[in-house]
């Protein structure tokens, strides 16, 4: 999996940050690349740009290795996003495209999963229970 | 060949469309492009930007050439602020 952070500022900018800052949190400094979406045209296409402030904001991503959009979540400026989510949708869309098998709410590798198909219609409560989405 | 260098100015093709460049001289033709919008089950649309590598330097990225491997594609509203 690659990771790949956008926002409007420079190549330069974002070299600076990486060294200056983001160095003090995660040692090394963040190991992916950062790219810069000047003008937002990238940002434009992907429904995140906000013109009023000139930025784009927090919206997030998952492509397959097809090309295609598996998930997306845009979030306003103040709140931040949670890792772990991310990682347990990735965790399933990947457990899904190898094995066909539906993922229920809150999925967790390891955790039943659904098998979709005339059997499992009205029959879903005798497999899943809702304190299994926690 | 001499290492390339960086510029200040350093264009990437931004949101790419399945369309021919236009001839060189000649101006672009007046109507927008309509590029596809970022949806879910959809292809993502394919973008060039500049970027900052890690230990590579500078580079231009494009998405199209991550094709085979997952993607978190992660947009924030800019280096130095706060959340």
């Amino acid at each position: 999996m690659e990771v790949l952070a956008m926002s409007t500022d420079s190549r330069f900018s974002h070299k600076i940050w990486n060294e200056v800052e983001l160095s003090k949190m995660v040692e090394g400094g963040i190991p992916f690349p950062m790219l810069s979406d000047q003008g937002g045209r990238i940002g434009t296409v992907y429904g995140v740009y906000e013109e009023a402030a000139g930025v784009n904001i927090r919206g997030r991503f998952i492509i397959d290795p097809d090309g295609v959009i598996q998930a997306m979540e845009v979030l306003t400026p103040s709140v931040g996003r949670h890792v772990g989510e991310t990682i347990r949708q990735l965790k399933a869309f990947q457990h899904v495209r190898a094995t066909g098998e539906a993922t229920p709410s809150g999925w967790q590798p390891g955790k039943p999963t659904l098998k979709p198909g005339p059997d499992l219609v009205g029959r879903v409560w005798e497999v899943w229970k809702p304190e299994m989405a926690d | 060949m001499a290492k390339e260098m960086d510029s200040c100015v350093k264009p990437a093709g931004g949101p790419l469309v399945a369309k021919p460049a236009p001839a060189e001289g000649v101006s672009p033709p007046k109507e927008e492009v309509k590029m596809a919008m970022a949806r879910v089950g959809k292809e993502a649309p394919d973008f060039e930007a500049t970027a900052c590598v890690p230990g590579e330097g500078f580079k231009n990225i494009k998405l199209s050439s991550y094709r085979g491997q997952w993607v978190l594609l992660c947009f924030y509203p800019g280096d130095f602020t706060f959340v």
